[in-house]
């Protein structure tokens, strides 16, 4: 079949095409005028540049369409930059289009593969010389060269421990402790029931000791959120009940997928959102999971209060906060 | 010449009369509307429950029940407080218009004094959070932007997102943006919560901290933009569609000009 | 001999004595490189690392890597006197205090987003040319390494201010190390120095970000140039184009003139979007604290494809024995992007094994003619876009009315049924395009010209294309699907069967084409 089927043919490259500028000399000139007036036009923006680097201070607000009351001294010194940078390059495009030679050219493409002789002399070089070092008959060397290589290979991964601790128990370990005080986050206020109204939510921390400082790490485990409902609203097991306070439930701040601070409560609904994935908690049901990602409720701190009425911790956590990890039992 | 024909005559006498007249008017003026703006007689706050009531019974009360006791389809109103009124009210959200998610702002339906009215009169009905007066709303010189920035960015933010543009909340509620609410709104609703949002007690971010917040919040509406085209400041997701439009498309259009022959 | 020619002269002969440079510029150059816009993608990437290279190292000069505490002295009223990290403070420096310096901020950040999408597009490009096969099936593999390395590169990056919006960033990946069984936590403990956020990590990727990184850059880069350089450019089929040549323009001066220009353009646009659009305006979102957030979080765009799978994961997580195995963070953030990227590593080599085709390939594939691949790539991308959009729900939802649970529910289920139906839907409408090149080729343009035949039947007249477009349409090769047969001459079974089944059955599907139209059917269409 295919010896009788005439293919299309290559009828080459078509006839080169003369621009304007090739035969007309005044079209010539005029393109070599606008490749200046281009230049020109760059070397404006650089002026422009320099101008607002040290002239314009940067108090000075002008009102744009779309773009608001902008900042002048950032605005001009950007422009000044671009319109420096810009032009140059379409001065360049423009006189390589219109003036240099846009003649095609054809060029041949070497075969990449190498002689047939050459790489048999490549092939017969390493085989000789690989040989002569001996590697496959001294086997002895090539042992004891594997075990030095080998060994010299653990040295970087070996002065990399101490990167970090062992992790040990840091994961499961918060500063809550039975009896330490929940307090405003920001402003270190300890809370009483009365200070919240059904309804409200409020983001709480640890109590430190004056002298004490709270470091990020802290507030990276230690986050509460603290929100109050209707006692009859709550949908708990007599165990999780006892650790709420008169329709006041405490959970970790710290979302329970990836760490991120779920701090966000529906009033009207009783859910918590956590902004990153959506991962949506209930919080009559001790936050359970409705919705997104997350696999596990956010830890509930057991709360009460103290001989002076102020809210306090009953106890740690009972579980690690925070994301899984592969010692997490539950 | 008597003494007094004389320092008639003195040519010092008009601008001097000027003086005490404006003077003089301009007490009677501030007293007589201090009073009326601080402290109406009992008549007249009668008169204005009963306005409130009228405009209740007229406007609100197919959902919200002859006597503020709520419906189905409408929480109770015994305990809101004139604070909510004044914010649900004034900024448009009620009456509710549109019945799928959630209020929105829009043009309130109300004026000021039908507004104060309906607030006396949910107020009549039961203690509840009071409409904060002017005095205690000036945030400028009582509050602090930075603290009121970290205040912001800790109780706030999760919502209506790091420069107060408003975020996504469940099932297609929303928390709005901040920009261009009035400072006794956003008050108000940080005591009163309304809908979704919870209440932020008085305890737990004092009067002062909510001036603060206030404060932060007027600072970055009135922040002009410092690099440029704000984008909607809501983060990457603009920024990364203007780079495959603009951006990109700039890049493309220049290298398909340099690309085609030249005539 | 003019001054000028005698001192160029000179200087010319100096360096020869010194490298033998005089033989390999004069070959170079009159090397020819073939013009045409979508091979400028891949400059846009290079100009915009250089770029990269330029403003970074501007900010090099004032940014301080360190998460200690200082207090903010500065003069942004909304953070003074508040307790942040050096790292942050000294952007907020760059940003208020040093001129041009949050313009160089900008340009840094817009350059690395271009970069990126330079990257993705030309990418696209090469693919969907075929310009990864033989013998460039190692430039490939350095381009997929490029990409990969400019993703981690750029979260990096952006992740150095220390601020709420990529400290949430570093939050997330630390979860995801910390997932990896066994040696999740011990790796997150040394990678962080501790506990997160701690205070080693920022100084830590500073040194990723600067300097092993664009070392690594540097070289990948250099060999892709090299090998694109000594393999020469790929070029469109045309007339007079062939798989033994190279058509096109002389390196200088024309093409010279045309790359360094682009590269001022490049320079320029990343310029003007720094002068005239905000990115990244960390004074906003404020010093990172980890019991802070902010609705609408998301990663940089290139990672926002990383999100949107994270969000849309089912909750699954496995205890066995007294251990965790967080399933729905592994698969969408490790799994399956390794399988995608490994897949796309590999896929030169997926693509031969089921073509059977080991030729060098130098001309480019216009897109319909290879059906399969075509809608394959279109399959890839439209997963792609699915969970990019994804990662933008929440935004999604705020600004278009609708619930995040609706959207988050639409991209579970469309990541699973488009991608599928894009490769029907592609593969259709490049069967369609070949049979309307075929048309083209036999019966001419469509003038649109109507003409009245004497015995009244009206017909539009066709106008024959050129042989220059008619070879253009037909300079494509379609081979038959591969035959493997099950049983070789002697009558004995082939080793590998099954995996040869697959074969033969995805090649042809693979060779299933429209025939394209030869001078025999076209001598044939004159007779009537």
């Amino acid at each position: 079949m295919s010896n009788e089927i005439e293919a299309i043919k290559d009828p080459g490259l078509p006839a080169h095409v003369h621009r304007k500028t090739d035969t007309d000399p005044i079209a010539e000139k005029r393109a070599e005028r606008q490749v200046a007036i281009l230049f020109l036009i760059s070397a404006l923006g650089t002026l422009l540049f320099i101008y607002s680097y040290y002239f314009i201070a940067d108090d000075v607000f002008i009102f744009l369409p779309v773009m608001g009351s902008s900042n002048a001294h950032q605005l001009f010194l950007g422009l000044g930059l671009a319109i420096a940078l810009f032009f140059i390059g379409a001065a360049a495009i423009h006189w390589a289009k219109t003036l240099m030679p846009d003649e095609e050219v054809i060029a041949m493409r070497h075969t990449l593969r190498s002689e047939d002789e050459d790489r048999d002399a490549f092939v017969a070089t390493v085989k000789e010389r690989a040989g002569a070092a001996g590697l496959g008959r001294r086997s002895l060397i090539k042992r004891t060269m594997g075990l030095s290589l080998g060994l010299i290979g653990l040295s970087p991964l070996v002065l990399l421990r101490d990167l970090g601790p062992l992790p040990k128990d840091d994961l499961t370990k918060t500063s809550w402790t039975a009896g330490t005080r929940l307090v405003t986050d920001p402003g270190d206020r300890p809370i009483r029931p009365e200070d919240l109204e059904v309804g409200a939510v409020a983001q709480v921390l640890p109590e430190i000791r004056p002298d004490q400082k709270r470091t990020l790490n802290d507030i990276g485990k230690d986050a509460v959120l603290l929100i109050r409902i209707r006692p009859e609203e709550f949908q708990l097991s007599a165990e999780r009940l006892s650790w709420t306070h008169e329709g006041i439930i405490a959970f970790s701040k710290i979302c329970s997928h990836m760490g991120c601070a779920v701090a966000l409560y529906e009033q009207s609904t009783k859910h918590l959102l956590c902004p990153c994935h959506q991962s949506t908690f209930d919080v009559p049901r001790a936050a359970k999971v409705i919705f997104g990602p997350a696999a596990r409720p956010l830890p509930q701190l057991a709360i009460t209060v103290d001989s002076e009425g102020y809210l306090v911790a009953q106890k740690p956590f009972t579980e690690p906060v925070g994301p899984s990890f592969w010692e997490r039992s539950s | 010449m008597k003494r007094l024909s004389q320092l008639r005559r003195s040519r010092f006498s008009s601008p001097l009369l000027l003086v005490i007249a404006l003077f003089a008017i301009g007490t009677t003026l501030s007293v007589a509307s201090a009073s009326n703006k601080s402290e109406l007689t009992v008549d007249q706050r009668t008169a204005q429950i009963a306005e409130g009531k009228q405009i209740f019974l007229k406007g609100c009360s197919s959902c919200h029940g002859l006597n503020l006791e709520g419906s189905a389809i409408a929480p109770s109103l015994i305990g809101v407080g004139a604070a909510s009124v004044d914010f649900q009210v004034g900024t448009g959200r009620m009456p509710m218009a549109d019945m799928s998610t959630q209020a929105v702002r829009k043009k309130p339906v109300y004026n000021a004094e039908e507004t104060a009215a309906l607030a006396a009169y949910v107020a009549s009905s039961a203690p509840g959070p009071a409409i904060p007066d002017e005095s205690a709303l000036n945030y400028e010189r009582d509050g602090n932007a930075a603290a009121g920035g970290t205040l912001f960015r800790t109780n706030c933010a999760m919502c209506h997102n790091f420069a107060a543009q408003g975020g996504a909340l469940t099932q297609g509620k929303y928390a709005p943006t901040l920009m261009g609410v009035e400072p006794k709104h956003i008050y108000e609703a940080m005591i009163t919560g309304p809908q979704a949002m919870p209440v932020f007690s008085d305890k737990t971010i004092t009067p002062a901290e909510k001036l603060s917040i206030i404060k932060w919040i007027k600072g970055a509406e009135k922040e002009p933009q410092l690099g440029g085209a704000a984008l909607g400041r809501v983060g990457p997701v603009t920024e990364g569609l203007l780079v495959w439009t603009l951006g990109l498309g700039l890049l493309i259009g220049v290298a398909v000009w340099l690309a085609t022959k030249a005539r | 001999m003019t001054a000028r020619e005698r001192i160029a002269g000179t200087v010319a002969n100096y360096v020869d004595e010194r490298t033998g440079a005089a033989k390999w510029a004069k070959k170079n150059l009159t090397k020819v490189f073939p013009d045409h816009w979508s091979f400028l993608l891949g400059e846009v990437a290079l100009y915009s690392f250089i770029i990269l290279l330029l403003s970074g190292t501007f900010l090099t000069f004032w940014f301080d890597p360190s998460q200690r505490e200082v207090l903010y002295e500065g003069g942004y009223e909304p953070l003074e006197g508040l307790h942040m990290s050096a790292a942050y403070a000294s952007t907020l420096h760059i940003s208020f205090e040093v001129r041009g310096g949050l313009l160089m901020r900008q340009i840094h950040h817009w350059a690395a987003l271009i970069f990126m999408a330079a990257i993705v597009v030309h990418l696209l490009r090469v693919y969907f040319t075929g310009a990864f096969r033989k013998p460039r099936e190692f430039n490939w593999i350095i381009g997929v390494g490029l990409l990969t390395l400019g993703i981690v590169e750029g979260f990096l990056g952006y992740s150095l201010p220390d601020d709420l919006l990529s400290g949430t960033g570093i939050r997330i990946a630390e979860a995801i190390i910390q997932a990896l069984p066994v040696v999740g936590t011990y790796i997150a403990f040394f990678a962080f120095g501790g506990a997160f956020p701690g205070e080693a990590f920022i100084p830590r990727i500073y040194t990723v970000h600067v300097l092993l990184l664009p070392g690594i850059f540097l070289a990948l880069i250099t060999a892709h140039l090299m090998l694109v350089w000594y393999q020469k450019h790929t070029q469109w089929p045309g007339p007079g184009r062939t798989e033994k040549n190279v058509v096109g323009y002389p390196l200088m001066p024309a093409y010279m003139a045309k790359a360094g220009g682009f590269f001022f353009i490049v320079f320029g646009v990343t310029a003007f979007l720094g002068a005239v659009a905000s990115i990244n305006p960390i004074w906003l979102y404020g010093p990172y604290n980890p019991g802070q957030i902010s609705a609408g979080s998301q990663p940089d765009w290139y990672m926002g494809w990383l999100d949107g799978l994270v969000r849309m994961a089912p909750p699954l997580e496995s205890h066995l024995f007294g251990h965790t195995i967080s399933w729905n963070i592994l698969i969408p953030g490790l799994i399956i992007p390794g399988i995608l990227f490994t897949g796309m590593a590999l896929y030169p080599f997926i693509e031969s094994w089921i073509t059977g085709d080991k030729r060098e390939h130098h001309l480019l594939d216009r897109p319909r003619n290879v059906p399969n691949r075509t809608a394959l790539g279109a399959m890839s991308l439209t997963f792609m876009l699915v969970a990019l959009i994804n990662g933008g729900n929440d935004i999604i939802a705020t600004n278009f009315h609708l619930a995040i649970n609706q959207v988050m529910w639409f991209s579970r289920i469309s990541i699973i049924l488009l991608p599928p139906i894009a490769f029907v839907v592609t593969k259709r409408i490049c069967l369609s395009l070949q049979r309307a090149d075929r048309e083209l080729v036999l019966h001419g343009r469509e003038t649109g010209r109507l003409l009245m035949l004497p015995h009244g039947e009206f017909v539009e007249v066709h106008e024959p294309i050129s042989p220059e477009l008619a070879w253009k349409l037909t300079a494509h090769e379609q081979a038959p699907a591969l035959a493997l047969e099950d049983f070789d001459a002697r009558g004995v079974r082939r080793r590998g069967g099954f995996k040869n089944k697959i074969r033969k059955r995805i090649s042809r599907a693979n060779a299933e084409v429209i025939a394209k139209p030869t001078a025999s059917d076209l001598k044939e269409i004159e007779h009537h």
